[in-house]
């Protein structure tokens, strides 16, 4: 399967853990496209950091409002009930709990759902940005992510050996590959990418994974 | 009754800065960044800084050019992933840079702006965020504490104000302003639009005129404020 087959795979899988109703921060790279797999009129309230709940429809750069973007910098639109604030309100609402669900990048994640996406020491130094408090205080946290890294090393670990972005805070793991949950007994394998093999799988993990009895769903 | 009148022109206000101010900037990215005030910060050449910023902006823009200037001795910011200059300085150890969590470096300021020595977060436990601070334990649970912070100058940008120093803020331009507002000694706010008092509905004013010192009326946008094509 071509990669960018599976990635819009995983990325619609994605979208389908978003329920009517959430208020979602989407973080900057994959995550954001997951947008695209959302049904049009879908009720949900998505936050930015730079502060903005309610972000609509990205906008190309002749239509743009200068003073409208994402915490990516892409240049954004509202809908009827978008808010804006300032930084304090914006992570007030991320700290306090008003965040159902993010969804972000990683470079590496623990076994026990360490997250490491910040920081490669000696070549990647960009800051930690507001990932920290969305990876520690969203109610859910999803990490969405190649299974393999350009050099074909799990990017799903026994143990980070990246700087942490946070302790145990990863609910959720879904790759090009599989549906992966983090809970206190370890990584669960819940759904297969199709055509793929649970054995294929656990091959492309250095993480111990536990796999249910039964079939696995596909996606 | 009559308010005071702060507005200032753009080289009385910078003026005012001496070498080695820490400074506050407001903005994240383009929207809400001083650029013009920045500016005329590098044409005086004042060193030594301290800046205050969410980011480094980009490559030709806002604090891209106090770094390429030489004036910035120290950053106390979130991220600088867009500012290869910044990396770059950093690296070589010409650059010194604090990084921290963007809404504990928000709370950080409206701590310094709210008369408060610091906060204490349980953001950044376990990471090398938190190494080398105060730990401490709050109702059973370990927490970091995050010194206050404030600034001898903080630079805004407004998309409205009156002459007295009532801000308001375009969209997503608002972000750090009104928390440096309240943050700094002297508060200089660059604004796209200047009206007569009674411009802005009270109800509606994003920062009070009392936190602001000086209003500096911009007669025309520079290309640094347009939208980025990247």
């Amino acid at each position: 399967m071509p990669l960018s087959d599976a990635r819009a795979r995983l990325l619609a899988r994605a979208a389908r853990d978003i329920a009517p109703g959430m208020v979602v921060n989407l973080g900057i790279g994959l995550p954001t496209r997951v947008i695209d797999h959302l049904p049009p009129a879908f009720p949900v309230c998505l936050h930015s950091e730079n502060g903005i709940a309610g972000i609509g429809p990205t906008l190309g750069y002749d239509a743009a409002d200068r003073n409208l973007i994402d915490a990516g910098g892409a240049y954004v639109s509202t809908l009827p009930g978008t808010s804006y604030f300032d930084s304090a309100t914006s992570f007030a609402l991320v700290r306090g709990g008003r965040l159902d669900l993010t969804m972000l990048g990683a470079f590496e994640v623990s076994a026990r759902g360490d997250l490491a996406n910040w920081k490669i020491p000696g070549l990647f130094t960009p800051g930690i940005g507001g990932g920290m408090e969305l990876a520690q205080k969203a109610r859910q946290v999803t990490v969405l992510t190649t299974h393999l890294d350009r050099k074909g090393k799990s990017k799903i670990v026994p143990e980070c050996t990246l700087p942490l972005t946070a302790q145990a805070c990863v609910n959720r793991i879904i790759t090009d590959m599989a549906v992966i949950d983090v809970t206190g007994d370890g990584l669960i394998l819940r759904e297969l990418r199709a055509g793929l093999t649970v054995g294929e799988v656990i091959a492309a993990t250095s993480a111990p994974l536990t796999v249910p009895d039964g079939t696995l769903p596909e996606f | 009754m009559r308010f005071p009148d702060k507005t200032a022109t753009l080289h009385d206000a910078i003026a005012e800065i001496g070498d080695g101010a820490t400074i506050m900037l407001g903005g994240f990215g383009v929207p809400g960044t001083p650029f013009t005030l920045i500016a005329e910060l590098v044409r005086q050449g004042q060193t030594g800084l301290t800046i205050i910023k969410n980011d480094a902006n980009e490559t030709g823009m806002g604090v891209d050019h106090l770094l390429a200037a030489g004036q910035v001795r120290r950053l106390i910011t979130t991220h600088i992933g867009l500012n290869p200059r910044a990396i770059g300085l950093m690296n070589e150890g010409r650059l010194e840079v604090e990084f921290c969590a963007q809404g504990i470096l928000a709370e950080r300021i409206r701590a310094g702006g709210a008369g408060l020595a610091a906060i204490v977060t349980d953001i950044g436990l376990g990471t090398e965020l938190a190494a080398g601070k105060q730990h401490v334990i709050i109702g059973g649970r370990d927490g970091v504490v995050e010194t206050a912070l404030r600034a001898d100058f903080a630079l805004l940008h407004a998309e409205v104000a009156d002459p007295f120093g009532n801000l308001c803020y375009a969209a997503t331009a608002r972000n750090f302003n009104p928390l440096m507002a309240t943050a700094a000694g002297r508060v200089i706010a660059e604004t796209e639009a200047l009206g007569p008092l009674g411009t802005l509905e009270p109800g509606r004013v994003h920062t009070p005129g009392p936190f602001v010192d000086r209003v500096v009326p911009l007669d025309a946008l520079t290309e640094e404020y347009a939208v980025v094509r990247r």
